[in-house]
């Protein structure tokens, strides 16, 4: 296994740039999107009610494969050339963005009602209570399952490798398919996976415990 | 709990048995697939079933269908005689070896090109048709030839050599490994490659159902196929081999090759005609 990764070096760091790049980019904006269509779906507005359920219906139930086959042909043929990183790091975020808009929405629904009236009572806009109280308090709620998501995400980012994003499952299924180490190979992916979920599992820990 | 223990049990016992019985029959090795076939008429084929061209299962009636299915036939009447019958069963690319092995099926006609690696496992008849890579484009692309692919993205499935031949030929070549070659034709055909690269006859076979597209620039490596046999079967191989001497010899090898391949786009017949 130690000769499979020397020899292989290079195609497995550079796979591993491209996964945590990916994963980077997608945590990064899919908590904003996530954010702002769970605030969406708890507004007064109905029109707004109804467009942040629609989205979350729609992309937390549709398969991730086929959101970034989308983006990936279809887009490509018709509007814009989307190359397969781009194609699997936009699929990941708006799936990812949807679970993450259901778990933020659940944290401000946690929150008592009471702070959202005494809040707007004092003068502020939705808005601002949102922001400076009810955000707050939601998001300390919210981190284990938050956690899982962005755990969730490293390991769906699996998904560049059926469009060719060079990602760490591509250059797995390359190097497996060329050496015939089946076994080792995906073992090697494996570890190097645990090398980027193990340090987000225990930072979410860590913020859990300084913030609880 | 303890209705658990009794079917585990039952299914475990289940397995136990089904191994035996597999002991029962005489080892392969010792057995001679020549005799065993005239005795019963019949020569069991590994075929391709998804291979336009090749070897392609037709949905309307359910027949094989395909160069590879009709030299089986033809070998087989030269083998067996006249009346000889050629069974035909679906193999894929990872099954086609284990089935030989265990001998689900006698012989291997199913895109296989003669490699040392395979070599040590099985043993192959002599070459049956001159496999090479070659390149599928879109036919108003301004690629001629492989050297063409220099600065451009080729689109292959995962685990061909296709993509180390390829690298080594046009080294600019941008490769992309799609999971199989029904998705790197569609990446191509989105615009996500400028061509599909592997062997020809596949290539061939796509370019059929997709009218844009064309073969061009000939082929670029030789990987012949051969018809895959069981070791420790020289009866079985010489009567293969001669069989197939024959259908080259009076023809019928040449009629085969013009009738699946005489009208594809940008692939040129004449080089796999034999004399």
């Amino acid at each position: 296994m130690i000769k499979l990764l020397v020899d292989n070096w290079s195609a497995f760091i550079s796979g591993f740039g491209w996964t945590v790049l990916s994963s980077l980019l997608a945590l990064f904006f899919s908590l904003i999107i996530g954010s702002l269509f769970a605030i969406l779906e708890v507004m007064p507005s109905k029109v707004a009610r109804v467009i942040g359920n629609v989205y979350v219906e729609v992309f937390r139930n549709i398969p991730l494969l086929v959101i970034t086959m989308f983006f990936y042909l279809v887009i490509t043929l018709y509007v814009v050339k989307i190359n397969g990183f781009t194609a699997g790091t936009i699929g990941l975020t708006i799936y990812t963005s949807a679970f993450i808009a259901e778990t933020v929405r659940s944290g401000i629904n946690s929150v008592d009602v009471g702070q959202m009236e005494a809040a707007r009572a004092q003068g502020m806009t939705f808005w601002q209570a949102m922001q400076n109280v009810v955000l707050p308090q939601a998001f300390k709620l919210v981190i284990p399952p938050l956690g899982n998501q962005f755990i969730n995400l490293v390991k769906n980012s699996s998904v560049l490798a059926f469009v060719a994003g060079f990602d760490l499952m591509y250059q797995g299924n390359a190097i497996a398919s060329t050496t015939f180490e089946t076994v080792n190979t995906y073992v090697v992916v494996g570890l190097f996976y645990l090398v980027i979920t193990l340090p987000i599992s225990y930072y979410m820990q860590h913020l859990e415990r300084k913030l609880a | 709990m303890k209705r658990f223990k009794y079917l585990s049990l039952i299914i475990t016992s289940l397995l136990l048995v089904l191994t035996l019985a597999g002991c029962g029959t005489q080892p392969l090795s010792s057995q001679n697939v020549l005799e065993n076939d005239k005795k019963s008429n019949t020569i069991t084929w590994g075929v391709k079933a998804d291979q336009k061209l090749i070897g392609l299962i037709d949905v309307k009636d359910g027949q094989e269908k395909g160069f590879e299915i009709d030299l089986a036939k033809a070998i087989t009447k030269k083998v067996l005689g006249k009346n000889g019958n050629a069974k035909f069963v679906t193999v894929t690319s990872q099954s086609r070896i284990p089935l030989l092995k265990n001998g689900n099926i006698d012989a291997i006609i199913a895109t296989m090109s003669i490699l040392p690696d395979r070599k040590k496992v099985i043993d192959f008849s002599d070459s049956y048709f001159d496999a090479g890579q070659s390149i599928l484009v879109k036919k108003n692309s301004s690629i001629k030839s492989v050297k063409d692919l220099n600065g451009k993205t080729v689109t292959s499935a995962v685990g061909s050599n296709s993509v180390d031949n390829i690298q080594k030929i046009a080294p600019k070549a941008r490769v992309l490994q799609l999971p199989d070659f029904a998705q790197a034709l569609t990446a191509l055909k989105s615009g996500q490659g400028d061509a599909m690269t592997t062997d020809n006859v596949i290539l061939a076979g796509l370019a059929v159902e997709n009218p844009d597209y064309k073969l061009v620039g000939g082929t670029f490596t030789t990987e012949p196929y051969g018809i895959g046999i069981n070791k420790g079967q020289p009866d079985f191989r010489n009567a293969i081999n001669k069989g197939l001497a024959e259908v080259i010899k009076d023809g019928t090898y040449n009629k085969l090759i013009m009738k699946w391949f005489g009208n594809v786009p940008g692939f040129d017949y004449k080089e796999v005609l034999r004399k």
